[in-house]
């Protein structure tokens, strides 16, 4: 008994707790969930579709973890910024047309340039939240806006097809190894951040400007310059997002990539069990809160609900695991409990 | 901040036309036609103002009076009323919502300038206040491709066997995703043999319509046609069956079509991947000018009129057709 409540009240355990309902939900709805076998030399099953398809929204849910955690506030634009990323890398490798069976120009140079750009963007962000002071939301509402925009301007308001075979590796697989690309890339990035926060002091720093930004430049850490990193990261997390996503599609799509990722890697960030108030945070949670999300796409898609219904479906299951972490219900259902306990306890006297 | 300096540089192009146009208007015999278009929020919709731009010319008689709305009602009505007050000869509307238009309608019908609606319809209590309407039909569409896919199957010898379909749906509510839908099913009843396992929506882009047509080849060992209700969800649904290690087209196991014809759709059958694609005609402006001159003869004209539209499939000289395309 001990050790299970010791166990439920470790911070990760309602997020994994959510994650294996969901896989075992996903299971008994299409039973060979877990199946996994070879295709043309790639791992090819539904698990590996969750794992590969969810590497977006996992790396973005990254950058957005520490930017909830140090500004207590959300970057929208992270979507947006993709959408900048693949445009910038595309025209550049295109050289301007429209669509190009080789490539014009170095296709390397051509993602440093996107990434740039997308750091770049963050930076943008940074720049508006730490040193204007202006609500992170508004902030970041600016190339929320602008960004498709931007994008579009880049690629003349066409999509922009890179149809070479190396540019499709990033997000399908590289000759000879099984594992899909983005799914390395992921695991680098969460492995990379993990390392850089746990390592250093920077993760600490992180909590302590998101719980007092004020108390913590008194005792002598730079909160400005702390918030106006996480932005840039931010920044670089979507600029990685947007190639792989661009790379699945071997082009600049400016109206659809990355359109309304921003708000899964938000959600994922609050399944996770974080607060969206920041302050203290995990990652892993977020990262797990980002493959449950799309644990729940792949099952609905394996369920044949029909695409009318889906958002509902979606909703249901977000809101019974948000308020599964709600400390207030737990609050709730333990006084319910109680009281319980207590009227038995008094039926019991009274008879 | 972009949209406001171009509202601006608009009023401002505005103003600056209708001095000279009414000034002008009755000089010549050219016939001034109005068009308020939605906006160019699409490659197809570029297309559409194109067509008009070179349909009505000066050489071919008529002066054109172009205004675009950037998606907005206001604007659109606003363009109507300078129609209304620089006495063009006709209005032509693309409408960017259906409702709200019976005052601004019936000021035009009070100028006694006659309305022509392109594209979308509007919701009108009087059906008199507009002449007509022109645009793509889209349950006549899906038909098509129904039809396309019997004769199709018909020639390959199985026009009797059992045939799996799947279907990847636009974006759920959007007209062309409706009608396409209602379209195929209607035509599916004369098919018993035709069978339609799933459909799901790709929401109209590439990596969704990869997605879900991973998910269908996992659920589902032999299907037989998938049914891209646009182009780009193709695209997607071609690399997910290779990536299953099956194949597609017309030497393939799966027949994959789609709707729209955009040129990536010319490349992709040539390349063999695509079977065939069902065209929606952006091209409203030849017919349009045909209505005007009927009116012009006095001749009555039908209420409802929809463009020709055209399929392509992998039995056609795609090369030639894509270099004469417009779009």
């Amino acid at each position: 008994m001990e050790k299970i409540k010791k166990l439920t009240s470790k911070r990760l355990f309602m997020p994994v707790f959510c994650l294996i309902i969901m896989l075992i939900a996903a299971v008994i709805a299409s039973p060979d969930f877990f199946k996994i076998d070879i295709q043309n030399g790639v791992l090819y099953g539904r698990i590996i579709d969750v794992i590969n398809r969810g590497s977006e929204v996992v790396i973005l849910a990254i950058g957005m973890t520490l930017v909830v955690a140090a500004s207590a506030g959300t970057d929208i634009s992270v979507g947006a910024v993709m959408a900048v990323v693949a445009a910038v890398t595309c025209s550049f490798i295109a050289g301007g047309q429209q669509s190009v069976n080789e490539y014009i120009n170095n296709p390397l140079l051509g993602i440093l340039l996107g990434i740039l750009v997308g750091v770049l963007c963050g930076c943008f962000n940074g720049f508006l939240v730490a040193k204007l002071h202006i609500q992170p939301m508004v902030a970041t509402l600016i190339l929320f806006t602008a960004g498709r925009g931007i994008a579009q301007l880049l690629t003349n308001g066409q999509i922009t097809y890179i149809r070479v075979d190396s540019f499709k590796m990033l997000g399908a697989s590289i000759p000879g190894i099984p594992i899909p690309t983005s799914i390395f890339v992921t695991v680098i990035m969460v492995a990379v951040t993990m390392l850089l926060l746990k390592k250093t002091a920077l993760g600490m720093y992180v909590e302590a400007v998101g719980i007092n930004s004020r108390a913590s430049r008194l005792v002598g850490l730079k909160s400005a310059k702390i918030i106006f990193l996480v932005y840039a990261f931010c920044g670089f997390c979507a600029s990685i997002a947007g190639l792989i996503n661009s790379s699945r599609i071997y082009s600049a799509d400016a109206n659809n990539i990355g359109l309304n990722l921003e708000l899964d890697a938000i959600l994922a960030v609050a399944l996770g069990g974080n607060s969206l108030g920041g302050g203290k945070f995990s990652l892993i949670g977020s990262v797990i809160g980002a493959y449950t999300i799309q644990t729940l796409t792949t099952t609905l898609y394996a369920v044949s609900v029909s695409s009318d219904q889906i958002p509902v479906y979606k909703a249901i299951v977000v809101v019974i695991i948000v308020s599964l972490q709600s400390p207030e219900l737990r609050k709730m259902f333990r006084r319910l409990k109680g009281k319980g306990a207590a009227q038995a306890s008094s039926g019991k006297g009274a008879a | 901040m972009k949209k406001r300096v171009l509202a601006v540089l608009a009023a401002s192009a505005l103003a600056a036309t209708m001095m000279p146009v009414t000034a002008f208007a009755g000089e010549d015999d050219l016939i001034t036609v109005g068009y308020a278009q939605v906006g160019a929020e699409s490659d197809w919709r570029t297309a559409n103002t194109e067509s008009f731009k070179s349909t009505f010319t000066e050489e071919n008689g008529y002066k054109l009076i172009f205004d675009d709305a950037q998606q907005k009602q206001e604007n659109q009505i606003k363009a109507i009323r300078s129609f209304i007050q620089q006495e063009v000869d006709y209005i032509v509307v693309a409408p960017v919502v259906e409702t709200g238009w019976e005052t601004v309608l019936q000021e035009a019908a009070d100028a006694g300038i006659p309305v022509i609606l392109s594209d979308r319809m509007m919701d009108l209590a009087d059906e008199d206040l507009y002449t007509c309407w022109v645009g793509g039909n889209f349950v006549k569409e899906g038909e098509t491709c129904a039809d396309w896919l019997a004769k199709y199957l018909e020639e390959q010898g199985r026009g009797e066997e059992e045939i799996n379909m799947v279907t990847i749906q636009g974006t759920i509510g959007a007209s062309a995703q409706i009608g396409r839908t209602e379209g195929v099913a209607n035509k599916m009843a004369e098919h018993p043999n035709w069978k339609m396992l799933d459909m799901q929506s790709g929401e109209f882009t590439q990596a969704k319509g990869q997605e879900v047509m991973e998910s269908f080849l996992k659920s589902y060992d032999d299907i037989d046609v998938v049914i891209c209700e646009n182009d780009n969800e193709a695209f997607g649904a071609i690399d997910a069956i290779k990536a299953a290690g099956k194949t597609c087209g017309p030497d393939g196991d799966i027949i994959v079509v789609s709707f729209d014809s955009v040129k990536a759709a010319f490349d992709s059958m040539i390349a063999g991947d695509l079977n065939a694609t069902f065209e929606c005609n952006p091209l409203h402006g030849p017919r349009v000018a045909e209505i005007i001159q009927k009116l012009e003869a006095g001749e009555e004209v039908e209420k409802v009129q929809y463009v020709d539209e055209a399929y392509f499939d992998t039995t056609m000289d795609l090369e030639s057709i894509v270099a004469e395309r417009a779009y």
